[in-house]
């Protein structure tokens, strides 16, 4: 019997080498530490939740069904409010399938409502544990055993749908920048109110590149635009990673198996969308930004005018 | 108006069954044996920057200052994805093909 | 009364007043618990089996189609052994769409490892609720409970109800304390995880023993109800059955009409009974073959369809229980979608089984006993104008 440090989650655990899924716990869970109450879904996450008698995670926690993480940890969080124990951290830790299709319906409740809980969904841009079905998650032109061709419609933008929810904080994360999904998960743990991080997972298995480039693949998806990594904190869009000179969104795609299928010309289709997405979230940050700077300058004398609701 | 829950283990270190799907047992998959390759370190490059650790999927690389290899990692658990090698930014870590390795 | 801490419930007809009183208490402040406006039923009993896992008491209630959207929860309830009580107002499942009584909701549920209690009225509504509890949360149990009242019938009828005081309530039902399961970052399990093919069998048989055990823990709550409140209940109650030629099963309210139809019959001379099914699940075979006493020809009156079936699903169950007992059991299906049991469908339920006792008759005239005769031809479209 080997000993084991007491560490959060156990070293390990079968998910497949290069997971991010996987890095993307660990950091998420260092951040939290062991006062954390987890909500899994079936899918790549339920590796944690473990086998059997066994279980990775020194946690406690609970598998539910694909739908409804976040009702579940609504219903947490109600009761350890009605006990006093306001300080637990709970915690969803759902994939996109179970969260931008089967699961949206619970996850807008949670945001409508006000449930205070850390929402975490793993986006490896598919139903990965199931075999590789294309979710609502799955970007143009990817190939999956759904959409064999390529996907011919753009995913959902998720953090859009938080963001109209107009819940206190959310932000888009990646594991190729642990560092910024770090200060966001502490942001989002000491908000009081729900908080949703969406963060970047690519999949080695499904998304066709050797498990040791996954943290390049990671940073590809950000250095051409294609996965904006920002904050929304109550109504404030921020950029928290800025890149210099964006590299073309081909370099990301040509990457990866899934993408083999493309053509220059949907190629080209791609790149036009994400310049076109990625200068509305600059817009966005910018207008922001200069409402701020009004409101601001028609208030005479007053410096502490706070931030926009 | 609650009461805490009763412990499923009592001071006594005695157990009781517990019904119904729960696991309690922390359990280590020995993922070690999947690698066909393993990291090499280069200490004569290794800026000991801990990047190899923060990358780590699985949490296997500890940086162990206090070492002069300070790159010390869990054999048990290393699958051998070769992502410590490629963001290590003096690229000191190289992956070494094993055959037949048994972990200590 | 239970003092429950967390409420979580979606509106449906004909529950909403359920709903809409329990969110006033909480406003008011006579009722120190949440109220989770969740917006779907699906997450409402997902929401309470969380809060109830971290220790403490919860409440929802549903109907018909709000149930059925549940149905998947269900099991995680039962399953992980949640002692969540649930309140349903037993209204039809669609199609065809209906607001009204029937008991195809919680019927379709027999299968959920739920227990199921069937109210004749309101006072059996909130006893049978305070009982719920008591066995469900009990350690031998552990096992989620349905309080089933009928739609309108029940659920929008005013009765005057005898309330208990708090005192007494609280010391018939202690405060919570989650056992076996629960989430505590102090004590951490992980509970709902994966079970493979070795130990799924003995999950399940974990729960059969649980209906086993509230075989005998129902029969002892009532027992400790009975003594602390003054009114008696019994998991099957058996109605003016002692020396009747033939006696009508019945399930939630078309009971009172039934008895009453008993009394008047009675009255000139008829020996009828009634036994009325408190219990459902576990389904209490002894207390069913005792209650029936005699009789040698028992009618069963359901209130869903059990399209496909050989019967309905109390009548094959009746059957099932009194299998090798010599008893003749004739299963009739009425008051579907919110027709009314009236006493003329229950006289002429009894005049038939007298009549198949009595060797004049050897089957029903229609097991449907209140279907109309026009029923294929009620949606007539095209043809000439006349």
């Amino acid at each position: 019997m080997r000993e084991v440090e007491a560490v959060l989650i156990s070293h390990g655990i079968s998910t497949c080498a290069g997971c991010a899924l996987e890095l993307a716990a660990r950091h998420v869970m260092d951040v939290l530490g062991p006062n954390t109450v987890i909500v899994i879904p079936p899918g790549c996450a339920a590796l944690l939740s473990g086998f059997g008698s066994e279980t990775a995670l020194r946690i406690p926690g609970i598998q539910g069904n694909l739908e409804n993480s976040a009702a579940y940890a609504a219903g947490i969080r109600a009761g350890f409010e009605m006990q006093n124990r306001e300080s637990v951290t709970v915690l969803a830790l759902a994939g996109d399938g179970g969260t931008v299709d089967i699961g949206l319906q619970a996850l807008s409740g949670v945001f409508e409502r006000g449930d205070r809980i850390l929402y975490v969904c793993y986006d490896n841009e598919a139903y990965m544990n199931t075999g590789i079905q294309g979710s609502g998650s799955t970007p143009v032109g990817a190939t999956t055993t759904t959409t064999p061709g390529g996907k011919d419609r753009p995913r959902k933008d998720m953090l859009a749908i938080a963001a109209a929810h107009k819940i206190p904080y959310l932000a888009s994360a990646s594991v190729g920048y642990v560092r910024d999904l770090r200060k966001k998960i502490e942001k989002a743990e000491a908000t009081s109110g729900p908080s949703y991080i969406h963060i970047h997972a690519p999949c080695p298995t499904g998304w066709g590149y050797e498990s040791a480039k996954t943290i390049e693949v990671a940073k590809a998806a950000v250095q051409t635009g294609a996965w904006p990594l920002y904050e929304v904190e109550k109504g404030r869009t921020r950029i928290t990673v800025k890149v210099g000179e964006l590299r073309p969104v081909a370099e990301y795609l040509r990457l990866q198996g899934r993408f083999s299928g493309l053509g220059d010309a949907d190629i080209e289709a791609i790149q036009a969308q994400v310049t076109e997405d990625l200068e509305s979230l600059l817009e966005k940050c910018q207008e922001e930004e200069c409402e701020t700077r009004s409101v601001r300058a028609a208030t005479t004398g007053d410096r502490d005018i706070g931030e926009l609701p | 108006m609650s009461e805490p829950p009763e412990r499923h283990t009592a001071k006594l270190g005695q157990t009781r069954a517990l019904l119904g799907p729960v696991a309690t047992t922390f359990a280590t998959v020995h993922t070690g044996n999947w690698r066909t390759e393993r990291p090499e370190v280069d200490y004569g490059n290794c800026a000991e920057c801990g990047v190899c650790s923060e990358y780590c999927p699985a949490g296997v690389v500890e940086m162990r200052k206090e070492l002069e290899e300070c790159v010390s990692i869990d054999w048990y658990c290393c699958k051998g994805c070769g992502i410590c090698a490629e963001v290590c930014p003096r690229r000191c870590i190289t992956m070494i093909s094993e055959t037949g390795y048994d972990a200590e | 009364m239970a003092r429950v801490q967390v409420i979580a419930a979606y509106p449906v007809t004909p529950q909403s007043p359920i709903v809409e009183k329990l969110a006033r208490h909480v406003a008011e402040g006579s009722l120190p618990a949440k109220y989770m406006r969740v917006e779907s039923e699906h997450s409402a009993l997902s929401c309470v089996i969380g809060a109830q896992l971290t220790g403490v008491r919860t409440g929802t209630a549903t109907s018909s189609v709000g149930l059925a959207l549940m149905h998947e929860v269900l099991g995680v309830a039962s399953g992980c052994r949640v002692p969540i009580v649930m309140a349903v107002v037993n209204r039809a499942l669609v199609s065809p769409w209906s607001l009204w009584c029937d008991h195809q909701d919680t019927m379709a549920e027999r299968d959920s490892g739920w227990l199921q209690f069937y109210a004749e009225n309101a006072q059996e509504v909130l006893d049978l609720l305070l009982m719920a509890y008591r066995i469900a949360e009990h350690e031998r149990v552990l096992t989620p409970a349905m309080v089933c009242l009928d739609g309108f019938f029940v659920s929008h009828s005013l009765q005057s109800v005898t309330m208990p005081d708090q005192e007494t309530v609280d010391g018939f039902l202690p405060a919570y304390r989650a056992a076996n399961l629960y989430l505590d970052p102090d004590d951490p399990m992980f509970i709902n995880g994966l079970v493979p093919p070795e130990d799924f069998t003995e999950m399940r048989y974990q729960q059969l023993v649980g209906f086993e055990s509230a075989l005998r823990v129902i029969p002892q709550v009532q027992e400790e109800f009975f003594s602390k409140f003054g009114r008696r209940y019994e998991m099957v109650e058996a109605y003016r059955c002692e020396d009747a030629d033939v006696v009508l099963v019945t399930i939630g309210s078309m009971s009172g009409t039934a008895k009453h139809v008993v009394n008047k019959q009675r009255d000139q001379g008829i020996p009828v009974g009634v036994v009325k099914l408190t219990t459902f699940r576990p389904f209490p075979v002894e207390a069913l073959r005792k209650a029936l006493g005699g009789a040698r020809v028992v009618g069963v009156l359901d209130r869903s369809a059990g399209l496909g079936a050989p019967s309905a699903p109390v009548c094959l169950e009746v059957v099932a229980a009194v299998r090798d007992e010599g008893v003749r059991v004739i299963g009739y299906v009425g008051g579907l979608g919110g027709r009314d049991i009236t006493e003329t469908t229950v006289e002429s339920i009894f005049r038939e089984l007298l009549e198949i006792k009595d060797g004049r008759r050897s089957k029903p005239v229609k097991p449907w006993i209140d279907v109309r005769a026009d029923a294929m031809t009620i949606r007539p479209w095209g043809g000439k104008a006349s």
